[in-house]
């Protein structure tokens, strides 16, 4: 849009963080959502531990959408009488645990190894590399399944083994940004003042990659919660009595002419967290990239 | 332009080595090997002519070599429960997942084209939108779900399609329509992005200048020099479309390689894994050599490096 | 019978809309061109010369561009008005453009050739091989040593000059009424930068084309140029014949322009480079335009736009103290 002859100045007014925002109304529900995730998340187990348990033959496979039996059954009951929203509920903590615990340990893992990439060079550089490659270059899926096979599908396992197929993407984020600011100058200067090259990595190079970690974090985080779903619903990740929503699918999916929903609310469940996520991620992209967010910054027609 | 092929290929070329490798690790690092490639009954006789002839008492180094051996020669063990050569069902398995995923690699990058070309040419409008909310659909949607929803609605509520298998025309549109959900969404986003700065770029506005009429500027102007940016991700969605395809010939029940996977792995059979695993590991690494070619064949500024 | 003026540029604004702020580009301007005439487009970065042609040549997005006022007559057409696909049958073919540079100007997937021979096949001209061969030949025309084999080459194959020759080798193909180059030497080396001036001057005397020359540089306007229309901040602030307008400059910009450059006649004195930086379009200061870096500046300059004063016929400047500045040699 730009060219030399238009170079147009955009005050920034520094909108503190939640106002930018709320100024973009699916990221705000995205936000809620996730921030109702949370919630499930540490009192799920607490508050409805019972219910998700409880037998009940009379509501067997419950349709949803009556009040009839109490507000628990407002999703339906499954084949043994049991709460579909409480089930959903306690679900969320295996879940939520699995693919947060995932996605952490990627990035630090991969940060570290892409700091180390990037400031080592030669030599170890190239192989730490050459492992990214292999690893991204094989379907993640079918990975995780042989080293699940071979290896015993725990619930750590599972959280190791999805780490390590996202591994490759956050070494390569941080590699490219620590190479970029090798070369600035405020890095020689630490380094003139004694700073050794840990030091260096630590408190100057780390601030600088933190965001664009984050960014890609909130992407990650859906793409961990679909991978293990996959793998939970092909019987090849959480067992039972462990249950996460993926399972619940697979579950459900023996009723599917009876009882449709008891395939299709876990589902839901999965979708509205990814889709969450994903819309948050594009939101942090537009806040981070300071050519963008005046979109977010501009008044709106009815400010003053 | 040989530099740049030839590196590519040694990278592509270590990444394969590297795969090998691991398994090669894997498999002997974690108990003993014998559990894996023999049936649960195996005598000790026969555990102990099968260690012998494939070397487990040796060191490693004797070991990997005799494991290359084995993988050039094309032997890749005996199906625990086939009592078949593993390699035979697996090459007899690839023949349907390509057919599905090649279906649904063009539809999604013709279709992507398109629908990112006229996103990108009137950002804001109609098809914008749709390639936005695809996009994100697309990465949020759990494909195993949609395809089980997909089932629900459309083989069993209205009995439109049928509700699994290989056949006509019909068994194919669940299938497909699932297997293409991320692919299109991701590509689509390539397309529009790749497209905008082709459309905004210098050379656009002097073909304009020119008075080269619109049609012509999106579809052989910018779309020429985007065809780089979506060869590149190429790869990657032939890639994903591996994973889609184990989740959708294991619902569908096509006889795919995916669906030989999963079937493997729940039968305790590690052979057919591991053949698997190492034919998807080579196709992969040819398919980069073809991807890198394409690149120089479309792109004079590599060919002249 | 009235010589129509080939182009006429009648109060043309443009503004772009950047997130909040609006910029003014373009305030009001206003310029004829004449059959054959070699007219110069000077002024800085910022001061609207490109985009005022750029507008003309209907190149301009829009959003974010936005022409709220001002007409646009190429030989007696509404320009501005006309359904963009029938103004494209005369872009490349009576009206062309030259861009600064080439190396993004021309496409990098495409031969040279190609490209060229698209001129023809876009307007009915030829097309296949005989677009081709009349591709080569113009290569040849334009200087390019070897034109057979290099019309299959690719952009980057070519140096600067060179690829500047191919851009102009496009321009001319079909012969136009009116060229229009915006900086065509800028990104060049000096040396190249005199070579494609004289292959510009050359391929205009051949042909009696009416060329628009938009530049900063005081010696390509010197060289070439019959007329030359001065800018600032959107304005033509001074207008008239190369020789008297840089002769005896009437405005204050015009002045403090030549007297920034080394010239052969100021030989021993002090260079005084303008003072202060161009204005910020989105906030172009009150009255004269000029007035915060003009040494001339009193408070009318501060307060009132100053009016177009004609210093001779077919000459004129925009400044309150035109007078003073003419005398002030």
């Amino acid at each position: 849009m730009t060219t030399a002859e238009q170079e147009a100045l955009i005050i920034r007014r520094g909108l503190p963080w939640w106002r930018l925002l709320l100024r973009d109304r699916f990221a705000t529900a995205a936000a809620l959502w996730l921030l109702f995730l949370a919630v499930c998340f540490l009192l799920g187990p607490e508050f409805f531990g019972k219910a998700a348990t409880t037998l009940n033959l009379r509501v067997r496979n419950l349709p949803p959408g009556s009040l009839e039996h109490g507000w628990l059954m407002i999703l339906g009951g499954d084949a043994l009488g049991r709460s579909m929203l409480a089930r959903l509920i306690v679900a969320s903590q295996n879940t939520l645990t699995i693919a947060l615990s995932a996605v952490i340990m990627a990035m630090i893992i991969g940060g570290i190894l892409g700091m180390i990439a990037g400031y080592m060079g030669r030599g170890i550089g190239h192989i730490i590399m050459r492992f990214a490659d292999i690893l991204q270059s094989f379907p993640s899926l079918l990975l995780a399944v042989v080293v699940l096979y071979v290896l015993e599908p725990s619930v750590t396992n599972l959280i190791i083994v999805l780490a390590i197929t996202r591994l490759p993407i956050y070494l390569r984020v941080t590699r490219a940004e620590v190479l970029e600011i090798r070369e600035r100058v405020f890095v020689d200067a630490a380094r003139a003042l004694g700073g050794g090259r840990y030091h260096v990595l630590r408190r100057h190079i780390g601030p600088v990659v933190a965001p664009t970690l984050l960014t890609i974090l909130t992407v990650d985080f859906s793409i961990v919660m679909l991978a293990e779903s996959s793998l939970s619903f092909l019987g090849i990740g959480i067992q039972a009595p462990e249950i996460t929503w993926g399972l619940m699918v697979a579950q459900g999916r023996n009723y599917l002419s009876q009882a449709w929903w008891l395939a299709f609310f876990p589902g839901v469940a999965i979708m509205l967290a990814t889709l969450s996520g994903n819309i948050l991620s594009n939101w942090l992209r537009i806040v981070s990239d300071p050519e963008q967010r005046w979109r977010l910054e501009a008044p709106r027609k009815n400010d003053g | 332009m040989g530099h740049f092929l030839g590196q590519r290929a040694l990278h592509s070329g270590v990444a394969l080595l590297g795969l090998i490798i691991a398994v090669f690790f894997l498999v002997r690092m974690t108990g003993d090997p014998t559990d894996l490639y023999l049936p649960i009954d195996a005598s000790l006789e026969t555990r102990k002519e099968f260690a012998q002839k494939h070397g487990f008492d040796q060191p490693a180094t004797t070991q990997f070599v005799v494991f290359l051996k084995d993988i050039l020669a094309g032997d890749l063990g005996y199906s625990l429960r086939k009592q078949r050569p593993a390699m035979e069902l697996v090459l007899q398995a690839y023949p349907t997942t390509l057919k599905l995923a090649g279906v649904a690699m063009s539809l999604s990058i013709f279709l992507a084209i398109i629908v990112g070309a006229v996103a990108a040419y009137r950002p804001g409008g109609v098809f914008d939108r749709i390639s936005t909310t695809a996009s994100l659909a697309g990465a949020s949607a759990p494909d195993f779900w949609v395809a089980i929803t997909g089932i629900l609605l459309f083989a069993v509520t209205f009995r439109w399609l049928p509700t699994s298998g290989v056949g006509g025309f019909s068994h194919w549109i669940l299938p497909i329509g699932v297997l293409m959900l991320r692919p299109f969404g991701l590509m689509v986003q390539v397309v529009r992005a790749s497209m905008m700065g082709a459309l905004s770029s210098a050379y656009v506005k002097t073909a304009r200048a020119k008075g080269v009429g619109e049609p012509v500027v999106i579809f052989v102007h910018a779309l020429r020099n985007a065809c780089l940016s979506i060869v590149t991700v190429a790869g990657d969605l032939a890639v994903g479309l591996i994973n889609g395809a184990v989740i959708v010939e294991t619902v569908f029940g096509w006889p795919g390689v995916g669906k030989l996977m999963i079937d493997s792995v729940i039968q305790r059979d590690f052979p057919t894994v591991q053949a698997i695993i190492m034919v998807t590991a080579t196709a992969i690494f040819l398919m980069n050599v073809l991807i890198d070619l394409l690149y120089v064949a479309l792109d004079p500024r590599i060919r002249h490096q | 019978m009235a010589d129509a003026p080939l182009l006429d540029v009648d109060d043309l604004w443009i503004e772009f809309r950047a997130g909040r702020e609006v910029v003014h580009a373009v305030n009001g301007v206003s310029f004829r061109i004449e059959p054959g005439e070699t007219a110069a487009i000077l002024g800085e970065s910022g001061s609207g010369k490109s985009v005022s042609l750029a507008a003309v040549m209907r190149l301009l997005q829009i959003p974010p561009a936005h022409i709220p006022k001002g007409t646009v007559r190429f030989k007696g057409m509404d320009v501005l008005n006309m359904p963009i696909g029938e103004w494209r049958q005369y872009c490349g073919r009576d009206i062309s453009m030259v861009f600064q540079d080439a190396l993004t100007s021309l496409n990098p997937v495409f031969s040279v050739g190609w490209q060229i021979a698209e001129l023809f096949r876009t307007h009915g001209v030829a097309s296949g091989r005989e677009a081709n061969e009349r591709a080569v030949e113009l290569l040849d025309r334009v200087g390019i040593p070897d034109p057979a084999m290099r019309a299959k080459d690719y952009t980057h194959q070519f140096s600067g000059g060179m690829r500047q020759r191919v851009m102009i080798a496009m321009a001319i193909a079909l012969g136009p009424e009116l060229l229009i180059a915006d900086e065509p030497t800028t990104a060049l080396d000096v040396t190249v930068q005199a070579q494609i001036m004289e292959l510009l001057s050359g391929l205009r005397d051949e042909s009696d084309m009416a060329m628009i020359l938009i530049t900063h540089d005081l010696g390509v306007v010197a060289d070439v140029a019959d007329t030359v229309a001065v800018m600032y901040a959107g304005r033509v602030v001074e207008q008239g014949r190369v020789s008297d307008v840089l002769g005896r400059p009437s405005h204050a910009y015009t002045r403090a322009l030549l007297n920034s450059v080394p010239r052969a006649r100021n030989k021993g004195q002090t260079l005084e480079p303008i003072t202060g930086s161009p204005p910020d379009l989105a906030r172009i200061p009150s009255g004269c335009a000029f007035h915060p870096r003009c040494r001339f500046a009193t408070a009318i300059c501060r307060n009132e736009a100053p009016p177009r004063i004609a210093v001779t016929p077919g000459r004129f400047a925009e400044c309150h103290h035109a007078e003073m500045v003419f005398n002030d040699a």
